[in-house]
Formats: structure tokens, C-alpha cells, sequence
């Protein structure tokens, strides 16, 4: 029965990951993702899966990719600074064709960072983060309820793939808490695992393995996933719109700055400024047929990110020169007020800013230089 | 006629490629004569390496995973906690379990995951063409230590199996020398002891077979095995550390 509850992002990360008949969670300890691990500590055993706090994030990626190995739903969660170390297990889940999930609650970098929120991760992400040529399905979610959603969401593309699927999100989108409604709905299908080594029992026995000298079955694989993410690029866009039909400009966010751009919508709209949204939900595969369209319509884009521009290159590659499109973003853990989007749009607009809360580092008295 | 000796069924038809002398073929088979004797061919996983052993999953008949350069106690650890019922070993190497993967192992030891590990120390990296080890003895000469070990500059060899042996969670530790007919009856009892401690679902078993490396030590087979005796035992006195 679906139940309607409080909670927070990283919590319901859990419920959807009990929901999707996840197997095994391995975890480690990294702010601001903390609360997934302790509640899966309790949650995973209580559903009859496998929980360990493993000693690195190295550990916890290997040791999912054992688990997916034996044939079994297994994920893993940190932020920025963990994933990063994950990158090497992710290269090698890809290319053993490997379905598991990761979940990324990212924090202000590079470096050590903060823990605030931040998306200068997406290049890792979308691009391959670890070595060689592969992809990550990759889902953003913008509100709690899309946290629990997006796991069985994510663990159902990944075995339909055989391709690790990441869940991207930021530290608002993991610390806030809004209501949910826990309704136990998910379509997931049960696909063969005939590949897993978990035992050759009445078969002959099965290797996991990614290491192939010979260059032409090398290439082979690579050319088998290439095909899979053309499939995946076909099959699997997912955006939402606000209000872009007679919209002049049309904003393009994923995850919280999305939910702040939706307001700014609303602000610049009852100022008679014609702005809508554009809020990816699969940023690999990239709703690039949806920006191409809105730009031949005639709108021009801007893309707010909590990075120094990162989505925005997907954004005018996919617009390819028919359009404008603008950025703005903060970063190391900075958010972007409504107000300070919104004066961009004003200016995109022709008209001054309104009232600035934030001043920009760029708006602070320059010092004198120095020869 | 009766048939006294034969090739084990948990090993492929594929001819190993070490080179002449080497002893991972011979402890290979030990494996696969221990999976044919307990019967676990059908039951069990294993995880090779990255170095000389890589290749592996070619020559056991069991299903294997190809796991990255010292994640194997990780690896199986996953295989392991999902399916407790099935056999899982990892096969690793001085460079994979002593130098890039000491968190990997020290912790699936801590944990007492209930897994095999079969370590190979032969003092060298041996695949990528004998560069210094966390094992090589001091003054032993390495590519990337020309004039010898040197403390100073190097540290000093890692004992593995006295360095697990102060935790709790290991059931069972030994070293081995398989230079001489009864070394390796020893190496072989040790690998099937090991497999039988995880069976019974005591936890962590770890064999440490001091092996050679005619290649990159510059030596003849029989000159290797005749170091080991000489020199490695002296580092790495073999012996039980914990059996419980």
C-alpha cells in the first residue's frame, strides 16, 4: 500500500533500492552522503540483502562488481571525492557489461572540497570518468520522490543494458526533505543472467573478464558497446518541459539549480518575459533532439549549472550553431539565488537587474595588479 | 592398466604459457586436483590477478573473474556474501596482494571473509619485466633497483603472513617452499586444508607459496629453487601462523 512520508533525498535513495529487490549495498563513509549507508546498514539486512561498510571506495566498487559478477543487484553510493576513486571499477563494470547501480550525491570541488552542493561532476560522469571508451546511464533526479523512483529505474536500464547506471544528484537533492509517496509501483523486468559466475552448475563454466589481447576482439567489444549506447540514445531520453511553448528563452538545469530555475520561470514570466525550462532527466543519454527542436523554434538557451559549464557543452552541441545559448554558474558549493538567474535573464531580455543579494566574486572591489 | 595419473578435471585443455620453469603452473594444478577432490568444480569461483597470472580463467574449469590489480579479497568478498554457499578463491601475486592491494587484503582478513587466498610470492613483478616488489629481499636487484634493495631508500620486505597472523579474523595461515618433493606435498596438503577451512565455513584461509621466477631473477629453474632455499626462506620462513 503506498504510504505517504517526510524524508529526505538519501533516504528514499534506500527505500527505492529495497523496492528495486536490490541485493547487496557496499558503502564507505563520505559527507553528504552519509545517511545512504546507515540507513542501508539496517535496511539491507531487514530485506534479506548483504550490507558492508567496506575500507575505500576502491573496495566497495570491486566489491560490487563481484556481486554483479554472481549474477545479483548491487550498488554502491558517495560523493565527488569517492567517486572519483570508484572510476577504475567503473571502467571495468562497463566493460565486462556489468548492470549495477552508483549513486553520486556530489559536493563543492575540486579537491577535497566541501560539502556543499555541487555538479562539477558531470564531465566525469557523462564523458567515462574512468578509462577507455564507455558510457554510464545516467539519471538526475530533482526531488525526493525521483530519488526513490530513480533506483529501480536505474538497476531496471542497467540489466537491460548490461551497463553500470549512475545516479547523479547533489547535496540539496541528498540533504532535503519533502514529502514522498512510497508506492512499492515499479515495472522491472527479470533478465537472464546467463554470463554470471555464480557457480557452473549444469553449464559450461563462465569467465568475467575484461582483459582481451587480440585488437580485433578488443575492438569488437568496444564496438558492441558503442552500438548499446546508440540504443540507449535512442531508446531511453528522458526531459521534462515548463512552459517552453511561446518562450522566448528557455532555461536548461538539471537536479536543484532546475527547481530554482522553475521559480525563476514563474518570476520572469509575471514580469511579461517569456522563459520556460528544459530539465534533463537522462543526462547520458542527452535530450539532445529536445534542445535541437526548441532551438529551431527559434528559442535561445540558458543553462545554469552549479559547475563552470559542463551540461552546456551538450547543450550547444545539440543546438549546433542554430541558436544562442548562454551560461551562468556557481560553483565550490555556491548555489545560485532565483534573483541572480533571473537578472541574467532580465539582461538576455534588454532590461537592468533587479535588487542583488549575492554579490558575484566579480563584483567585488579589484584589487590593484600588481607588475 | 590402471591410470595413476591424469590431468585434473578443473583444469582446461589450454597449455600454460609461464615460462619454463615457473611454479604458478604447478601450483595451478594443486588447485585444480583440490577442486577435483572435494568435488567443487561446479560450485566454485575464482578471481585471478592482474600480473603473470592474469590469464588464469584460461586454464581453470571453474568460472572465474578477471578482477583489477589487487581487488581480488574484494572481489570475492562480493561473490561471497551473495552466494555463501559457493567456494571462492582469489590467486594473487606479491605486487597485487602486498603492494596495491594491502587494503583489499588486510580487510577481508579482518573481516574474516569466509574466501581462499593463494599467494604467490615470488619477490618480483614478473610480468612487467621484474621491477622491485614489496617482497624483494634486501639486495636483491630489480629493475627499478639496479644495485639492490636498499632499506634506506627501499623500506624493507612485508612479511604477509605475520603481519595477518596479529589479527582476529584469519582461521588459517601458512607459509609454504615447494622447492622439494615434500615441500610441495606440503604447498598441495596446505591449498586443500585452506579450501576445506572455507568449506566448514570457518573463515579467512590464506597459503603463501614462496615461488620463483627463472625469467626475471636471471637464473636456471634449478638455481631458483636452490635461492629460494638459500635466501627467501631466511626472509620468509615458511610455517603455520594461525590454524584454528
Amino acid at each position: 500500500m503506498a504510504t505517504r512520508k517526510l524524508m529526505k533525498g538519501n533516504v528514499a535513495i534506500c527505500h527505492g533500492a529495497v523496492a528495486a529487490r536490490c541485493d547487496a549495498f557496499f558503502g564507505y563513509p563520505i559527507t553528504p552522503q552519509n545517511e545512504i549507508p546507515e540507513y542501508m546498514s539496517s535496511m539491507m539486512p531487514e530485506s534479506g540483502g548483504v550490507f558492508i561498510q567496506a575500507e575505500s571506495e576502491v573496495s566497495a566498487i570491486n566489491m560490487v562488481y563481484g556481486a554483479a559478477c554472481a549474477g545479483k543487484r548491487a550498488m554502491t553510493s558517495s560523493s565527488s571525492p569517492g567517486i572519483s576513486l570508484k572510476q577504475e571499477g567503473l571502467s571495468y563494470i562497463a566493460a565486462c557489461e556489468l548492470p549495477c547501480v552508483v549513486v553520486n550525491v556530489q559536493r563543492g570541488g575540486p579537491g577535497l572540497g566541501n560539502t556543499l552542493p555541487g555538479q562539477a561532476d558531470y564531465f566525469q560522469t557523462v564523458k567515462g570518468g574512468g578509462h577507455g571508451d564507455y558510457r554510464l546511464i545516467t539519471l538526475a533526479p530533482w526531488s525526493v520522490q525521483e530519488c526513490y523512483e530513480f533506483v529501480p529505474l536505474a538497476f531496471d536500464l542497467a540489466d537491460k543494458y548490461r551497463n553500470p547506471a549512475m545516479i547523479l544528484m547533489d547535496a540539496i537533492v541528498g540533504q532535503m526533505i519533502e514529502p514522498l509517496v512510497l508506492h512499492g509501483k515499479f515495472e522491472m523486468h527479470d533478465y537472464p543472467k546467463t554470463w554470471a559466475t555464480n557457480g557452473a552448475r549444469g553449464r559450461a563454466h563462465n569467465v568475467i573478464n575484461s582483459l582481451w589481447i587480440d585488437p580485433t576482439v578488443m575492438e569488437e567489444l568496444n564496438l558492441r558497446m558503442q552500438a548499446k549506447y546508440l540504443e540507449v540514445q535512442r531508446h531511453e531520453v528522458r526531459a521534462h518541459d515548463y512552459r517552453v511553448e511561446d518562450a522566448d528563452i528557455v532555461l536548461i538545469a538539471y537536479g536543484s539549480p532546475a527547481r530554482i530555475c522553475k521559480t525563476v520561470v514563474d518570476l520572469a514570466r509575471d514580469e511579461g518575459m517569456r522563459v520556460g525550462m528544459l530539465r534533463p532527466v537522462t543526462l547520458f543519454p542527452f535530450p539532445t533532439q529536445a534542445a535541437a527542436d526548441l532551438a529551431s523554434n527559434g528559442k535561445r538557451f540558458l543553462v545554469v549549472e552549479m559547475s563552470h559549464g559542463q551540461m552546456v557543452e551538450d547543450v550547444r552541441l545539440a543546438v549546433n550553431g542554430i541558436s544562442e545559448v548562454a551560461f551562468y554558474g556557481r560553483t565550490g558549493g555556491a548555489v545560485p539565488t532565483p534573483t541572480e538567474i533571473l537578472n541574467v535573464v532580465r539582461a538576455e531580455f534588454g532590461k537592468p537587474p533587479v535588487v542583488t543579494h549575492y554579490p558575484r566574486p566579480s563584483e567585488a572591489p579589484e584589487k590593484e595588479a600588481h607588475e | 592398466m590402471q591410470k595413476v595419473f591424469e590431468r585434473p578435471k578443473s583444469l582446461t585443455d589450454a597449455e600454460f604459457a609461464y615460462c619454463a620453469g615457473c611454479m604458478h603452473s604447478v601450483i595451478h594444478r594443486m588447485i585444480a586436483e583440490t577442486m577435483d577432490e572435494l568435488d567443487i568444480i561446479h560450485n566454485t569461483v575464482g578471481i585471478c590477478p592482474v600480473g603473470c597470472a592474469v590469464f588464469m580463467y584460461e586454464y581453470m574449469a571453474c568460472d572465474m573473474i578477471e578482477a583489477a590489480h589487487g581487488r581480488a579479497p574484494a572481489v570475492a568478498t562480493g561473490v561471497k556474501r551473495v552466494l555463501p554457499d559457493r567456494v571462492v578463491f582469489s590467486y594473487q601475486g606479491d605486487g597485487d596482494l602486498a603492494s596495491i592491494g594491502t587494503a583489499e587484503i588486510i580487510h577481508a582478513a579482518a573481516r574474516g571473509e569466509n574466501i581462499t587466498v593463494i599467494f604467490i610470492n615470488n619477490t618480483t613483478y614478473g610480468m612487467t619485466g621484474g621491477q622491485m616488489a614489496p617482497t624483494t629481499l634486501l639486495g636483491q636487484t630489480a629493475t627499478t633497483c639496479p644495485s639492490g634493495r636498499n632499506a634506506v631508500t627501499n623500506g624493507y620486505p612485508i612479511r604477509v603472513c605475520e603481519m595477518l597472523a596479529t589479527l582476529d579474523g584469519p582461521c588459517y595461515l601458512e607459509r609454504v617452499c615447494p622447492t622439494s618433493p615434500a615441500g610441495l606435498v606440503k604447498t598441495k596438503k596446505a591449498i586443500r586444508k585452506a579450501f576445506e577451512k572455507q568449506i566448514e565455513g570457518k573463515g579467512f584461509s590464506l597459503v603463501e607459496v614462496l615461488s620463483n621466477c627463472p625469467t626475471q631473477w636471471r637464473m636456471t629453474p634449478i638455481e631458483s629453487l636452490k635461492w629460494i632455499d638459500d635466501r627467501v626462506c631466511q626472509v620468509f620462513p615458511p610455517g603455520v601462523f594461525v590454524d584454528k
